[in-house]
């Protein structure tokens, strides 16, 4: 393919893809060691509320204010998971299950009241995003890279993923040390003074905002595979948390590639007509990398559990 | 109209929506229980959105075999074997791997999913526009039901009742205590196995009505709803299955009052409204009963404190305290005790000297143990016992006043 096709068509796509599997795969390694995993579960299921009540505040599908409802949204739901559990001493599984099903179904709700026909809002779109319809048609190729009049047209999902990969891995190098501290040995880390509360938090709200910006480019459904199953997949290739990082990335990378072309080109090599859901795809491709991670990884066994099958 | 909907006088599908979404309810509310009190409640999460594969599966079968690719219970079949692949790979990524639950969880709910989506976007493009109808799935859709269908979730709810009926004695017992059960010879992985295939046969029925990313709800608000009310699980169970018959039911007749209120969504509002209730009010858990206990125990220590610096002579300058006093008659507002205030100070200091020679005294062990500081002393130990005490202090002092 030349580049006068795959710049306009399969770049940016192709890129927003990377980076979204990138800044979830990130804060996801902390979470599934921190077994925090389904946060980024329960955090997809109640953007939906926030984007529809974002919507009905400002009356126009505009990124911002619907970047800031799903934040806000996301803020509101942890800590009512967090004051149910307290409050009604419940199990921190179960007060998560309370509160996303219901913020989801309000969402829903809010949806089928309000009046959406005109606009492009609907619950299918929220879980499997528009991953191939971000084109750069002022692109003709390879040199518009370089030109600043064609790169204005650039889908503008591009620059804010870009913006917040770069806000993710700030947040995970800064505060490297004390997040591996805490997320292995919480009580040595608030000996050494590291407000381990206050990170924790700030961990869950970087993942929020990830799980936010990737959810308003890609949709859901990629934002909980992400964050889980190639820092999952890493987990069971290594035992150094450094090693593990970077061996998401790989993953998150590889499943982003593979899955978009697989879902563009994949169809058609299969004589097809159409090509199938890029979201899905990419999904479906990091499930792939974990199976094999879980059947062949060099550290897939619990140390010091007997070796098995 | 809501009034004719609550009684059933909305017509045959408003109806048959009610009923099925009763039995429902019940159904979930019971088996989401076990999954609750084996602190597994987002297993559900997994099961429900793992059926998305199969039902596009069974349909693409279907159509490929001449079918009309919409027969419920084909699809049913499908989402129920999807479910069941999903819930084995599960358990063997917790088994063989060294991933946590919580990931297992993730990772087979967003893969299936995925993978469900991307079977999705097979079916639009096969052809006529014939997939009208699997999206509901996702979010439930009753407007077109049937008698049939309704018959199927009548049948399948039925099922797993009676099924729950016959193992809530192991299943309890592996929820509370699975080294134990296992110890005393229950096979509980297989135990497990089939409170996850209840859990999916709900899942499997409940993918009509509100479809498979808020069935979740069903198996979890109810339990947790009933588990503020009482202590016994079989009286959880029950709660919990009558909480969720009464969401489903109110839920669906609520949604068919009005336009524009889709059935799934209301059920899980309605089954929230009732949670926040029994958070709020419940006796005991609740969190209102919690707020009360605490302001009785500081109203306790501050009477308390506040006897015993009177006792001594010793100012107040607490402004909780000297309100409390006051407001039981025991001392003026500028902190002078009254004739009654007074009396019990010195009752007060008396019992606090009293448990001291209790405390000091290796014969009333037992009895010293309850010392809290705010426990009277003639609930502990009988009255020839503290004329006993009384005389290891010796004869009463004044009080200054």
């Amino acid at each position: 393919m030349n580049g006068a096709e795959f710049v306009p068509l399969s770049l940016p796509p192709l890129l927003i893809g990377i980076f979204a599997a990138i800044a979830c795969a990130l804060p996801g390694n902390f979470l599934v060691l921190r077994r925090q995993a389904l946060i980024g579960d329960a955090i997809s299921h109640v953007v939906l509320p926030g984007i529809v009540v974002a919507f009905l505040a400002t009356g126009m599908i505009a990124a911002w204010p619907m970047m800031l409802g799903a934040a806000g949204a996301a803020v509101i739901a942890v800590v009512l998971i967090e004051l149910i559990r307290r409050l009604g001493r419940i199990e921190p599984g179960a007060a998560m299950g309370v509160v996303f099903t219901s913020m989801f179904a309000a969402g829903v709700l809010l949806l089928e009241q309000s009046d959406t026909s005109a606009v492009h809002l609907d619950v299918e779109h929220a879980l499997y995003g528009n991953l191939e319809s971000l084109i750069w048609l002022d692109a003709t190729g390879w040199g518009s890279l370089l030109d600043i009049e064609a790169l204005r047209g650039m889908p503008a999902e591009l620059p804010r993923m870009a913006i917040t990969l770069v806000g993710v891995a700030v947040f995970t190098l800064l505060f490297w040390r004390s997040l591996k501290l805490s997320t292995f040995d919480e009580g040595f880390a608030r000996t050494l003074g590291i407000r381990t509360d206050l990170l924790s938090f700030a961990l869950v709200i970087t993942a929020a905002v990830a799980a936010v910006a990737a959810f308003d480019a890609v949709g859901s459904i990629i934002v909980i595979a992400m964050f889980i199953c190639p820092p999952a997949a890493a987990r069971l290739m290594t035992n150094r948390l450094e090693h593990q990082v970077a061996w998401s990335v790989v993953f998150a990378i590889a499943s982003a590639v593979i899955g978009y072309v697989a879902a563009g080109y994949g169809p058609l090599w299969l004589g097809a007509q159409d090509a199938v859901s890029a979201a899905g795809m990419i999904a479906t491709v990091s499930g792939l990398i974990l199976a094999l991670t879980a059947r062949f990884g060099p550290c897939r066994h619990r140390s010091g559990a007997p070796q098995q099958g | 109209m809501l009034g004719d909907a609550l009684l059933l006088q909305l017509g045959y599908n408003a109806t048959l929506v009610a009923i099925g979404a009763t039995l429902l309810g019940i159904a979930a509310g019971s088996t989401g229980t076990f999954l609750f009190l084996r602190k597994r409640a987002l297993v559900s999460d997994a099961i429900s959105h793992a059926t998305l594969p199969g039902v596009c599966l069974a349909f693409i079968v279907m159509v490929m075999l001449g079918g009309d690719g919409r027969n419920l219970v084909g699809l049913l079949l499908g989402s129920a074997i999807s479910a069941w692949i999903g819930l084995v790979c599960l358990s063997w990524l917790v088994r063989h791997t060294r991933l946590a639950e919580d990931a297992a969880i993730g990772a087979v709910l967003s893969v299936f999913f995925g993978f469900g989506i991307v079977l999705l976007t097979v079916i639009q493009t096969m052809g006529s526009g014939r997939q009208a109808g699997l999206e509901g799935f996702l979010l439930g859709s009753t407007a077109g039901m049937l008698w049939a269908d309704a018959m199927v979730i009548a049948i399948g709810g039925a099922v797993t009742l009676a099924l729950i009926l016959l193992l809530r004695r192991p299943m309890t017992l592996v929820a509370f205590d699975p080294e134990y059960a296992q110890a005393r010879g229950l096979p509980v992985a297989r135990i497990d196995l089939a409170m996850m295939g209840l859990v999916m046969a709900v899942t499997v029925v409940g993918l009509k009505i509100v479809g498979l990313i808020l069935i979740v709800a069903l198996l979890i608000i109810p339990p947790v709803t009933a588990r503020f009310w009482t202590e016994r699980s079989d009286q959880v169970v029950l709660l919990a299955g009558i909480v969720g018959g009464l969401s489903g039911f109110v839920g669906a007749a609520v949604s068919a009052s009005a336009p524009n209120l889709p059935t799934g969504p209301i059920i899980v509002l309605v089954s929230f409204g009732c949670f926040t209730v029994s958070l709020l009010l419940a006796p005991g858990r609740g969190a209102l009963a919690a707020l009360l206990r605490h302001l009785r125990f500081q109203k306790r220590v501050h009477l308390r404190q506040g006897l015993l610096a009177l006792a001594q002579g010793q100012p107040i300058y607490e402004a909780l305290t000297l309100r409390l006093l006051r407001r039981a008659g025991l001392a003026r507002a500028d902190g002078v005790a009254t004739d009654m205030g007074r009396a019990r100070a010195a009752k007060a200091l008396r019992d606090e000297r009293r448990w001291q020679v209790v405390r000091s005294d290796q014969a009333h062990e037992a009895a010293a143990a309850l010392y809290d500081g705010l426990r009277d002393i003639e609930t502990v130990l009988t009255r020839d016992q503290i004329a006993e005490v009384d005389r290891a202090i010796g004869s009463p002092e004044g009080v200054p006043a």
